[in-house]
Formats: C-alpha cells, structure tokens, sequence
C-alpha cells in the first residue's frame, strides 16, 4: 500500500483516451475544491503500453496517466532470458502538472538511460545485480516472443525493485517474427540452415544470412527479415558436429547460395547476401572470387577483406593461431581481437573488392574492439577507387559503437564470454560501444539495410 | 497497365499483432503510380465460416496506397475508413445465412490476411494470386492478462485480471438473452486495467432459469468484490440487451450491489428482474403478440415492450439509482426499443431528481449488437430463443457504416466512463467534499 501525503488533485480530470496512438489528453473540466488529504488508500495510476505486441524492431509508447502532478516515478522493465537470466532497465521520471508520463516525449532523469528515450527501457537492459558475468541476450526459439514486464514504481528507485511492489505492471511482447511467416528446414546434402518465408504467394527476394565466428544456427535476424518480405535464410557454417572445417570452404556458401535461389518460393537472381563480423569477411570473398554467388547487392556489417576466406575455414582459424601472439588483453581480461587480424599478411591475404560488381553496402562501429572494420572500410574504398568500382560502394560508420551491431532495441553487450573456435578456449571478448550510442546505430543501420536491401531487390 | 514481371509491391500492417480495439495502419508501397488495386481481407471463424471486405484503391504517383488516408472507391466500404476492412466484413458468397461472428477461445488471437490484388475486384479473390500478403493477428488479451475460471457456490463465470499485483476496479460483465458463457468483452476489459467478470446466467443445462434469480446475481457480485486483488469500493456493472434489465434492476433494488457506476448497452427498464428469469420470461410471454416478423422471415422484437408501460409494476423504478448510469443506444434497435425506454427513464429520474446521474448516448443508424470496435456489424443473424428453443432468425437492425462509428465512439466513451468512475474519481480520498 502506498501513502500519499503530497496535495492530492486539485481539479476534477477527465481522461479521454485514444485507443489508437496513444495521446492521452486531459482535460480540466470542472473545478472541485479538495482539501488536501493524506490518504490510506493509493491512487491507481494507468500504465499502457502500446502496441503491447510488437515486432522486435517497432517502437512502442509508454504513458502512465492517474497519477499525482509532479510526482517521482521510475519506469522499470524487466526480462528474463532463454538462459533464465534476468535483465532490466529503468529510468526516473517526474509527472507533469497532470499527473502523467509519457515515455516519447518526458526525460529520464537517471537511471540506465537518460534523455528523452521511448526506447530506453529496452536498449538500455543490463544483467540484475548478482548475475553471471559476461551475459548476452540471443533468442533461440524465435516463435515465442521475448516478454518485457513493464512497471512503474514510487519514487525514483535503482535497485532493489523485486522488493517493492509497483503502482501499476504491463506485459509486453516482442516478436522476432510476424504473424503467417513460415519456418522451412535446410538440409540439403551437408548444407544446413533454415529458411524463412514470408506469408503469401511469394515469390520473394532473397537474402543469405551469415553470422560470424561464434558459430551455431542463428535464425532471429532471419526471421526479422522474412517479416519485412523476404525469404531469408540463416546459414549455419560452424560448429555443428557433423560439418568439419575441412569441407567449409567457397563451395559450402556456393551450394547454400544456390538453394536458395532455386527455392521455389524465391524470386530467381534478386538475392541479397548479408554478413556480419566472419560472415562478412567470407561475404567480400564470395562476391568477389565466386563464379556462382552473385548477388544483385550485399551488406557487410562489421567486416573486413583482410581475412583471406576462399580457402576452407580450417585454413584461416590455422592462420589465426599462428598470429595469436597478436591478440591484445586489457586489465580486465578481455580479449582484443582487432589487431590480430590487422597483423594478417596484408598482401597475400587481402579480398580483392575491385573485383565486386554489385552495390555493397558496410555497416560499421568505430569503437569495434573486435575486426578493424574501419580502417578494412577506408583500403576498400582506396581499392575500389583504383579499380574503378567506388560508385559501388557505400559506408555507414557509427561513432562509440561496437562490434556487436544487432537488430534495433537489442542491448548492448560491449564484452561477453565467448569460445574461440579453433582452440574451443572460453574467453571474455571486448566488442566495444558504448550503450546510448550502440542503440542509435542499431535503430539507424537496420532502417538503411532494409531500405539498401528493397532498393536493389524490388526492381523487376 | 500491370505487367507480370510487375513490381514487388510491399505490403505493410501495423502492428502486426494488435488489441482487437487498436486500429491498424495498412500501406502498399512499390505499386506502379495510378495503378488499381483492390485490398482485401480474410478471416475464417472459429465455426469455420470465411468472411471477407474489400476496398478498391487507386495508388497515388508514387505507387502507394496508404488506407487511412486514401478513400476507397467501392467494395464492402467506401471513402476514407482506416479500419474498413475489419468492421465492413461479411460471409463470402456462397456462406450459409445468419451467420455471427463471436470469438469463444479467447486465448487465441484472430487471424486476418490482408492481401492486395491488381485491378478492381469484388469477387473471386481466392482464384486469383494476390500481388502481396500480410498475416496480421487481433488479440482480445493482452500478454499477462490471467484467465480465472469462477465456480463458486452455484455462479459460473470467468473473471479476467490485469497484469500486476492489484488491486484492481471490478467489472460484473452481463450478455443478454443469447445466453451462455462469452468472455471476450471481460478479456479487453483486463486488458484495460479492470478485473472484469464475465457472468454465465442462462443457457448452462445445470442452471435453470427458476434459480437464477436477485440472489443469483448478488452472490456473483460479492464473489467479483471479494476477491483479493479487486477493489471493493470500486466497481460496476456493464450489461448489453437483457443484461441492462438485470444492470438496472439490481443498481435500483439490490441492498448487496451497490456499483460506483454502470453502463447499459441497448436495454430498457421495462420488465424488472426482481423475481427469477423463469417468472420474468413468464411475464414477457403475455406480449408475445407484439412481436412481429417481417418479409424476409426475421424477428423485430422490439415491440414487445411498446407502448412503455406507465403502469410502475411493470418497469425498474429508475429514480432509486444512486450512481451515474451510462445508457449506450442505437437509433435503429429492432430488438429493444432502447430509445424509448431512455427517454422514459429520463422522464422518471427527472421527477425522481436524480436525473443527473443519467448520461445517454443514442447513435443514428446504429443496430442492436453494439460490441466492441471494428467487429462486423449484423444485420440479423439466427438466435436461439431462450424460453421455447426455437431456432428464428433475430433482427437486429442498423447499417453497417453508422453501426461501425458507433461500436468505436461508445467503446471510447464507455472506457472513459469506467476510467473517470473507478480510477480518478477523487470520492474515495475524502469521506467530504468541501
């Protein structure tokens, strides 16, 4: 039970609501004298949410209206992962002279963001105190979505929420795949991945999606994409057991490139092909030396072309290992893995880009503790400017942003365990960034990737 | 003029998954510029009946079709409606008639494709290969809603809390004679921040109309009031057709239910339920006469309780009610003469002085079925009548357009209603207003 001791309303609101986009908008109607009370009986502040079901990449507005004017509130959220961690965000907000917060357009005091953030209270999610070191958030089962409590709390708290019980509680769900999306199973000869497709007749664009040297089946952003119209699919190419690194070599990605393209569903040659961190560095090998992937465009985020791929895998992680005298490790015991690769033998090793004959697009944080993404970026544009293939190419570089570059809202994760492939050794990876400006590059670089991906795949 | 190498023309709902009572923004874009296109929406029902509506767009010079703010130029809904291809839906050809559309499992969202087609169409759809499609889900829950099945010493009914610890206003949700157990008004209402009770009080085989009597519905009242996460002092009763006789019947009678406020969706007063539903049905049967059926062979109801009795016997004595009552009316009720009946309820709370308490809300061309936003309108649809067990075909009246703006502004302002009663109304903080 809560007290309120503060002067309780002094006019008599009336509280239109528009269902809708919510504006809640009050409206002083009558005047009603009240004296000022100190009260047993709490105050039921309103807390919406909406929409309260939305796609991982869709924005949501949290209003809390019924509440005393100018009073101190925090807004909290709270998950708890497929790992069965919890995470949470908050920020301390005051209400305005009606009682009420408005999460687009009211500041955040304090808390794990600040600023006028409506998507603070999910970009801005960290470990609870206590919990394990070294997390990171990855949705495994992509048909269930990801549950967001979001409550609002007396006063401005930063810890000890599970103590306290709110004003007011929603629940919230994010979705990493629309509704009529299809899920389809690739094993196809010793490819594996899996395919989504979006609802309806098709055929679709299609999208390859690789991700980097942590290796697994990693289907979400997949998902996300097929939600947006495109049959995409996610590419495993590490680590399954039975795919050693021997036979991963250009002829893997080749045969995967062609299953797609001869899916029925799949618009023939309007493919895209999308990489992040490993995945792009073989992404710059394939569509520059393959005779068989050639993609209307590609993305590259977080990559670079000094990573000499077009051999089998089990080559490259062999020449890893060679240079891992190179490896840096800071105090807190996180590896640095940018220079490793800037030690490669830059002239044998280096992805001849003037090669690429399709608009490339790379997406890159200047703080990637991870791959030189942007020094790789600016030999790329000197080669390509050489070539004569410039016109191609374009760069998104993003300021205090790390390696990690994920789908919007996600949080931001700037070191977390991690296995290394070729020696299977646990170590904790700096991916660098910095929170408020990792979550904007994530919120701008997808909105440019999807329209980069429907400019060079809707055209007939 | 359409290719077929055409444009991928995208196609976008959002959101995806909404409440049932949140619109939707439908956009194509990637169409050529001027180019005719029909968009289109299917659902089948959980009695596996498919329904459908369509507009016919033209794109403007940039290829895109953006439903909120570009008119439809015919189909099951014309001009400017955002929310036409929900509200404006209807069996597909070919569909047995008088059919309903009511969601039982409310557990599970309904699920609509909105495709869009080249041309003009207004039939034939599922021969033809939309140019693009969209699955978009309409929840009646919102995620951590609670679902309480109530069994408790003879009442039947589902109670619905929000999110959170509480507590929470309680609502005393009552259908009408159609009977049976429906939730999904309960649903969106907990999803809206109140514990609302869903009340089954006719149909069950195990209850007999002879039970269900004053006593019936105060034991359900108490068991909503009760509850640990409902606020006592913070209630109402919301009732639709027969359900606002009982609404209005216990607000004037009852000692026990005694609601912060109540709302009543096309009812009347007349025929109080001060005695069980078997007597009261009983009492109705002597006005059978009144009842008629017009050519197409569907039953206007609405006469039954005209001319409005001045005999007081006959009619809840509205001028006992202390609490604000919300009256939601259609003007084209064939089934209660609701407008009637408001206006001689205003008559006697006038004389009575509490007129002020009475807010009515009448909407023109309006039917009887008044539900939640964006849900179908019916015409007439088959009815089992509870007394005989006859299967008839009941009409309800309204037209489509007007019935849909008035399922949307009663929502918004029967929500407010409840909001401004139960949640910010300041009578609970002082015992005196200055």
């Amino acid at each position: 039970m809560y007290y309120f001791t503060a002067a309780f309303f002094n006019s008599k609101l009336r509280c239109v609501a528009n269902l809708t986009i919510l504006k809640q908008i009050n409206r002083v109607d009558n005047l009603i004298s009240l004296r000022s009370v100190s009260t047993q009986k709490r105050t039921c502040p309103l807390l919406s949410v909406q929409p309260v079901r939305g796609l991982l990449d869709e924005k949501f507005q949290i209003a809390v209206t019924n509440l005393p004017p100018n009073q101190k509130v925090t807004l909290h959220s709270l998950h708890q992962s497929d790992d069965k961690d919890f995470w949470e965000a908050f920020g301390h907000y005051v209400s305005d002279e009606h009682g009420s917060v408005t999460g687009f357009k009211d500041e955040s005091l304090g808390g794990t963001y600040d600023g006028t953030e409506p998507m603070g209270l999910l970009w801005s999610m960290r470990p609870i105190p206590g919990s394990r070191h070294g997390l990171r958030i990855r949705k495994r089962d992509i048909f269930r979505p990801m549950e967001v409590r979001i409550s609002v709390y007396n006063g401005h708290l930063s810890q000890g929420f599970s103590h306290q019980a709110p004003l007011a509680t929603s629940v919230t769900e994010r979705w990493y795949v629309a509704p009529g999306v299809k899920r389809v199973n690739i094993r196809e000869k010793e490819i594996r991945g899996t395919l989504f497709l979006p609802p309806g007749s098709g055929p679709y664009p299609g999208v390859l999606d690789l991700w980097g040297g942590g290796g697994g089946l990693v289907e979400y952003r997949s998902a996300l994409l097929a939600s947006h119209g495109f049959a995409s699919m996610a590419l495993e190419y590490l680590a399954p057991e039975d795919l050693s690194l021997e036979d991963t070599d250009a002829s893997y990605f080749e045969k995967a490139y062609q299953i797609l393209n001869n899916h029925p569903m799949v618009k023939k040659d309007h493919l895209a092909v999308l990489g992040l961190s490993l995945g792009s560095a073989i992404t710059l090998n394939m569509v520059s030396y393959s005779k068989v992937i050639k993609p209307q465009c590609c993305v590259c985020i977080s990559g670079s072309h000094l990573m000499p791929v077009e051999k089998s895998l089990s080559e490259l992680f062999e020449l890893m290992k060679n240079h891992e005298d190179k490896l840096c490790v800071n105090e807190d015991n996180q590896v640095i893995y940018r220079n490793l690769i800037l030690s490669l033998p830059c002239q044998s090793g280096k992805v001849d880009v003037g090669r690429i004959k399709c608009p490339l697009l790379l997406v890159n944080g200047d703080d990637d503790q991870n791959f030189p993404a942007v020094e790789s970026a600016e030999d790329m544009a000197m080669m390509m400017d050489k070539a004569g293939n410039r016109h191609l190419l374009e760069i998104l570089t993003y300021p205090d942003t790390g390696h990690l570059i994920e789908p919007p809202y996600s949080p931001h994760f700037r070191a977390t365990k991690y296995k290394l492939q070729w020696t299977k050794e646990r170590i904790v990876m700096l991916w660098g960034g910095q929170t408020k400006p990792h979550a904007y590059a994530q919120e701008d670089a997808w909105k440019k990737i999807l329209a980069f991906l429907w400019q060079h795949l809707s055209a007939p | 003029m359409l290719t077929e190498v055409g444009t991928c023309p995208l196609l976008s709902v959002q959101p995806s998954r909404a409440q049932v009572d949140e619109k939707v923004q439908i956009v194509v874009m990637n169409l050529l510029p001027n180019q005719k296109v029909t968009l289109h929406s299917l659902h089948q029902s959980e009695d596996k009946d498919f329904w459908e509506a369509f507009g016919h767009y033209i794109s403007d010079e940039y290829g895109t079709v953006t439903v909120a703010k570009d008119e439809s130029l015919g189909g099951t809904y014309e001009g400017t409606e955002q929310m036409g291809l929900l509200w404006s839906m209807r069996p597909i050809p070919g569909s047995r008639p008088g059919l309903r559309l009511r969601k039982m499992n409310i557990l599970t969202p309904i699920v609509i494709h909105i495709s869009v087609y080249g041309g003009h169409l207004s039939q034939g759809f599922s021969q033809q290969t939309p140019l693009a499609t969209s699955v978009t889900e309409r929840w009646y829950v919102a995620p951590g809603v609670q679902r309480v099945n109530i069994r408790e010493n003879g009442v039947r009914g589902t109670l619905f809390l929000p999110p959170g610890p509480g507590l929470y206003p309680g609502v005393l949700d009552l259908w009408g004679g159609g009977g049976g157990l429906v939730e999904y008004r309960s649903g969106l209402l907990a999803s809206h921040g109140f514990a609302s009770m869903a009340l089954e009080y006719l149909g069950p085989e195990d209850l007999r109309t002879a039970d269900v009597d004053v006593s019936y519905f105060e034991k359900a009242y108490q068991i909503l009031q009760n509850h640990p996460k409902v606020q006592r002092d913070r209630m109402a009763m919301l009732g639709l057709s027969f359900g606002s006789a009982v609404t209005l019947s216990m607000a004037a009678y009852s000692k026990v239910i005694k609601p912060q406020c109540c709302v009543c969706i096309s009812g009347s007063h007349v025929f109080p339920v001060d005695k069980s539903l078997f007597e009261v049905f009983e009492g109705m049967k002597k006005y059978i006469g009144r009842v008629q059926v017009n050519e197409e062979n569907q039953v206007i109801h609405r006469n039954i309780i005209l001319p409005i009795p001045s005999d007081p016997a006959l009619k809840v004595d509205v001028g006992r009610i202390k609490c604000p009552l919300l009256l939601v009316n259609a003007g084209d009720d064939q089934n209660w003469a609701s407008v009637e009946s408001a206006e001689d309820m205003e008559m006697m709370m006038e004389k009575a002085g509490n007129r002020d308490l009475l807010t009515v809300l009448t909407y023109p061309g309006a039917g009887h079925l008044i539900e939640p936003p964006y849900s179908p309108h019916f015409r007439a649809s088959n009815f089992i009548l509870q007394g005989v067990k006859e299967k008839i075909v009941m009409l309800w009246g309204g037209q489509t357009k007007p019935h849909a703006y008035a399922q949307e502004d009663s929502w918004e302002k029967i929500l407010a209603f409840l909001r401004k009663h139960l949640y910010f109304s300041s009578n609970f903080a002082v015992k005196a207003k200055l």
